[in-house]
C-alpha cells in the first residue's frame, strides 16, 4: 500500500480537476472519465482517491465503474482495437472481422494480448455506417475493412516499436 | 471582413472525417495559397451532408456543384480547373445509376430529391465552429422572438399548436410535456437534452449536434424560458468525441456572446447549459435512468410516476427531449406551428430524420416527411439493394423495434403505422437486410444487446432475455426443436409485461416480429436443421457442382483448412469433415461452382 503522501502526488493531475470544478454535485462520472483518460484505467488507489476527495463511500465509486462498461478497472493494451458491432456493421459482417482478429491476436473480445501491445474489444456503433464495416484502433478509424485487410491492419502497429 | 466570391464545403461528419477529409481540407488550403487566391476563396469545415455513402463530400458555393469522394490528391486539380477555370472537374459528379448521367447539383441527386430539412436544415450548410454562421442562417432569432415577444404560456402554445412529438421514439407531444413541467411549481426546475444516441446503427443526434450545435441550444433556452428552468444539461455519449468538442466550442460562444448565461436579450431571463457525459450504458437513454446518471449514480431506471416532469434531476421538476425534437424548435417560432402542420401527416406532423444504413446502395442520413412510404425511403432516396440483391426486411426501432417486410412497405411511415405491424418508429435507424441475412442470427444480434445492457434491476429482463438467447443460440447451432419457438413466444410476452422500463417492455420486439413474419426461417433452422441464407454456421455447408467447375484449383489454394482436393482441369471436391465454411472458396471461385446450402 502506497502512502498517503504519495497518493497526493500521484494523482495531482486528477486534484487539479476536481478543484476545478463549479458544481462537485453529480460529478462522480465527470471525475471518472477524466481519471480513466489520465492513467488508462482505474486502480484502486485512484478509486479510493477519488472516494475520498469527493467524499462518497469508495462502494458507490465501485457500483458506478461496475455499472458502465466505459470504465475499466484492468490496464489495457498500448494499442486499443474496437470492432464495431452496431446493426450496421453487423448486417455487413463484422463478427467475421472479430473472429478473424481473435485468431490473429489469440485473444478473446475483451481480452488484452500479453505483452500488452493490443487489446480488443467490441464497440456499439461509432455513427460511421456509411463504412461499415468500421474498425477502431485508438482514434484511428478503418472503413470499409474487409477479411483480408485484419492482418494488414494488426501489422501497422506490430512494426512500431 | 473580407467578401469571398466563392466557398468550399467540406463535410467534417465522422463518416468523412473517417475518410480523410480534413486531409483534403488541408491540401485545399494549400493550394489556395500557392495560387494566392486566399481572398477570394474560402474552405469551410460544415456537419454532415448526410450522404456518407459517398463520402467525403464537397460542395462548392455559389456554383451548387456537388463532389463526391473527393481524395485528398483531388484538391489541386479542384482549385485549378474548378475555382481559377470555373471548368467543372466532370469525373468527381454523382452519376446517375441508370442514365449514367454526371448530375451537378446537390437537389438533383436521388438522394436528396425526396428529402425535406427542418432538424438537418444547417448541416452541410454552416461552419458547425461559429457562432456567427448559425446566426447568419437566422440563428437566435426564435429565442430572441420568444424572449421579447411572447409570454411563456404562448410559447407553450406554439408548440402544442405545431403538433410536435418527441423524436427519441415515444412520440409523445412535445408542447404537452412542456405545459405538465411548468405547471409543478419548483424554485428550481431543469431542461435535460437526451443525445445519449445508444441504438447501434443510429447517428442521427450525432449528426446534428456535430453539424448544427447552436440550434440545439437555442431550443433549450427557449424551452428553459417555457417552463421556467435556468439550467440545462446535455447528456451526451462519451463515444460522441467530436460532437462533445463542437458543444463545447458552441456553449463558450453563446455565453461570450450573452446569448447563454445571465440577463439574455436584455430581459432577466437566464439560462445557461452543462455537459453530462454517458459512459456506455444503452439504459441511460430511458428518461429516469438518465436522471439518475446526471446525478452521477449508476443508471438504474425507476417507475413511473413520480414523472420527471414532476419529481426529475435532484428531485426537481425536470424536461427530457430527446435532440432532433429540439432542432425542429427553432424553425417552428420562425415560420410559424401551421407551417410545421402543412407538412407530414395529421397525426405526425413535420419530418423525421433517419440513419439509413445496410445493404442499401445509398447509406446515409435521410430527412423525410412523415407519411412517405419505407419503399420510397428504400429505393428512390436509398437507391435499392446492394449488389443486384433481393430485399428480404428493414428493421426500424433499433433493439426495441420490429422488422417490416416487403407487403409493409407501402404504408405510410407515422408512429402508429408502424406500432401496428409490430415495429416502431424509434429514434431513427432504420437497417435493410436482404437475403443473404439471417433473421433468426439478427434476432439473436438483438438480444445479445439487450441481454449485456439490461441494468439487471428487474428479473424478467436480466434473467428472461438471457433464457431467450440461449435459445436462440440453441436453434442456430441446429438443436433447436419446436416447442423452443413457442417458448419464446411465451417468455417474450411475460418480459414485455412484467418489466419496468422501455428497455424491458420492448427487448423480446425483434424477436416476436421475427418470429411473426419469418415463421418459415425458424422452421427451417429447427426442422430441417438448415439457414436458408447460409449464415449459421451449423446449419449449411458447402458443395461444388460438377457441371460448373472447370478445375481452376482456384478454390483449393485459398482454402485456409486445405480440405479442396482435385487437379488441374478436375472437378474440386470439399471433404466435408474438414471444411470450416469460412467462405473463402465460395467467394474466390469465377464460375459459380460453389452452391452453398
Amino acid at each position: 500500500m502506497e502512502s498517503k503522501c504519495n497518493t497526493q502526488e500521484k494523482f495531482k493531475d486528477l486534484q487539479k480537476f476536481i478543484d476545478s470544478m463549479e458544481d462537485r454535485r453529480g460529478a462522480l462520472i465527470a471525475v471518472l472519465h477524466k481519471a480513466q483518460h489520465l492513467y488508462g484505467y482505474l486502480s484502486n488507489d485512484v478509486i479510493f482517491f477519488i472516494a475520498e476527495k469527493l467524499e462518497i463511500p469508495s462502494a458507490k465509486v465501485f457500483g458506478v465503474i461496475s455499472f458502465y462498461s466505459y470504465f475499466t478497472t484492468e490496464p489495457r493494451g498500448k494499442y486499443v482495437i474496437n470492432v464495431c458491432l452496431g446493426t450496421a456493421c453487423f448486417v455487413r459482417g463484422a463478427d467475421a472481422i472479430m473472429r478473424e482478429f481473435e485468431k490473429i491476436l489469440n485473444i478473446k473480445a475483451g481480452e488484452t494480448t500479453e505483452d500488452k501491445k493490443f487489446t480488443l474489444s467490441g464497440l456499439r456503433c461509432i455513427g460511421a455506417c456509411g463504412l461499415a464495416p468500421v474498425v477502431m484502433v485508438n482514434d484511428k478509424v478503418y472503413g470499409r475493412v474487409e477479411l483480408n485487410q485484419v492482418k494488414a491492419i494488426i501489422e501497422e502497429y506490430q512494426e512500431e516499436a | 471582413m473580407s467578401n469571398f466570391r466563392m466557398h468550399l464545403l467540406v463535410c467534417g461528419g465522422t463518416g468523412c472525417t473517417a475518410s480523410d477529409s480534413l486531409k483534403l481540407v488541408k491540401m485545399l488550403k494549400e493550394s489556395i495559397k500557392k495560387h494566392e487566391i486566399t481572398n477570394e476563396v474560402e474552405v469551410v469545415v460544415t456537419g454532415c451532408f448526410g450522404f456518407c455513402e459517398k463520402g467525403p463530400i464537397l460542395k462548392v458555393y455559389p456554383d451548387n456543384v456537388f463532389y463526391i469522394t473527393v481524395k485528398p490528391e483531388d484538391a489541386e486539380e479542384i482549385i485549378t480547373e474548378h475555382v481559377i477555370k470555373g471548368r467543372k472537374v466532370e469525373r468527381l459528379l454523382y452519376v446517375e445509376p441508370n442514365t449514367k448521367k454526371r448530375l451537378e447539383g446537390q437537389k438533383s441527386i436521388p438522394f436528396y430529391k425526396k428529402q425535406i430539412r427542418i432538424a438537418l436544415r444547417n448541416c452541410g450548410f454552416i461552419n458547425p465552429e461559429d457562432i456567427n454562421e448559425y446566426i447568419a442562417a437566422d440563428g437566435y432569432q426564435a429565442l430572441a422572438k420568444c424572449l421579447t415577444e411572447m409570454s411563456p404560456d404562448e410559447v407553450i402554445d406554439t408548440v402544442v399548436q405545431s403538433g410536435l412529438r418527441g423524436r427519441g421514439g415515444g412520440g409523445y407531444p412535445t408542447g404537452l410535456k412542456w405545459k405538465y413541467t411548468r405547471q409543478n411549481q419548483s424554485d428550481e426546475k431543469y431542461i435535460i437534452c437526451n443525445a445519449d444516441e445508444g441504438d447501434p446503427g443510429a447517428f442521427m443526434d450525432r449528426s446534428i449536434l456535430e453539424g448544427d450545435p447552436h440550434s440545439v441550444l437555442e431550443a433549450m433556452a427557449i424551452a428553459g424560458y417555457a417552463i421556467g428552468a435556468q439550467y440545462g444539461y446535455i447528456y451526451i455519449r462519451a463515444e460522441y468525441p467530436l460532437a462533445i468538442n463542437r458543444l463545447e466550442i458552441a456553449i463558450k460562444q453563446a455565453r461570450k456572446l450573452g446569448l447563454l448565461g445571465e440577463d439574455i436579450f436584455s430581459t432577466g431571463f437566464n439560462f445557461d447549459i452543462g455537459l453530462r457525459y454517458g459512459a456506455g450504458a444503452f439504459v441511460c437513454g430511458e428518461e429516469t435512468a438518465l436522471i439518475h446518471s446526471v446525478e452521477g449514480k449508476r443508471g438504474e431506471p425507476s417507475s413511473k410516476p413520480p414523472f420527471p416532469a414532476q419529481r426529475g434531476v435532484w428531485d426537481k421538476p425536470s424536461c427530457v427531449n430527446n435532440v432532433e425534437t429540439f432542432a425542429n424548435i427553432p424553425p417552428i417560432f420562425l415560420k410559424g406551428p401551421a407551417w410545421f402542420k402543412s407538412i407530414g401527416t395529421e397525426k405526425s406532423p413535420g419530418t423525421k430524420v433517419f440513419a439509413l444504413a445496410g445493404k442499401v446502395n445509398n447509406v446515409g442520413l435521410v430527412e423525410v416527411p412523415m407519411g412517405i412510404t419505407l419503399r420510397e425511403v428504400i429505393y428512390d432516396i436509398g437507391g435499392g439493394i446492394k449488389n443486384n440483391k433481393k430485399f428480404k426486411a428493414v428493421q426500424t426501432g433499433g433493439p426495441s423495434g420490429g422488422c417490416i417486410t416487403k407487403e409493409n412497405l407501402d404504408i405510410p411511415i407515422d408512429y402508429e403505422s408502424l406500432n401496428s405491424i409490430g415495429s416502431m418508429m424509434g429514434s431513427g435507424g432504420m437497417i435493410v437486410m436482404d437475403e443473404d441475412n439471417c433473421m433468426v442470427d439478427i434476432a439473436k444480434f438483438y438480444l445479445e444487446f439487450t441481454k449485456d445492457e439490461s441494468c439487471g434491476k428487474c428479473t424478467p429482463c436480466r434473467i428472461g432475455n438471457t433464457r431467450m438467447l440461449e435459445i436462440l443460440e440453441k436453434i442456430t447451432k441446429g438443436n433447436g426443436t419446436e416447442q423452443d419457438l413457442k417458448d419464446l413466444v411465451e417468455l417474450g410476452d411475460v418480459i414485455k409485461d412484467t418489466s419496468l422500463c422501455g428497455l424491458g417492455q420492448t427487448s423480446p420486439n425483434p424477436v416476436l416480429s421475427t418470429l411473426h413474419y419469418f415463421q418459415d426461417e425458424y422452421l427451417a433452422h429447427v426442422k430441417d436443421k438448415h439457414c436458408p441464407a447460409g449464415v449459421c454456421q451449423a446449419l449449411f455447408s458447402f458443395h461444388i457442382l460438377p457441371d460448373k467447375c472447370v478445375g481452376c484449383t482456384a478454390c483449393a489454394r485459398i482454402c485456409p483448412a486445405h480440405c479442396i482436393e482435385g487437379e488441374r482441369k478436375i472437378v474440386h471436391v470439399i471433404d466435408q469433415s474438414r471444411c470450416i465454411k469460412c467462405s473463402a472458396c465460395y467467394n474466390t471461385c469465377k464460375f459459380n461452382a460453389i452452391e452453398k446450402g
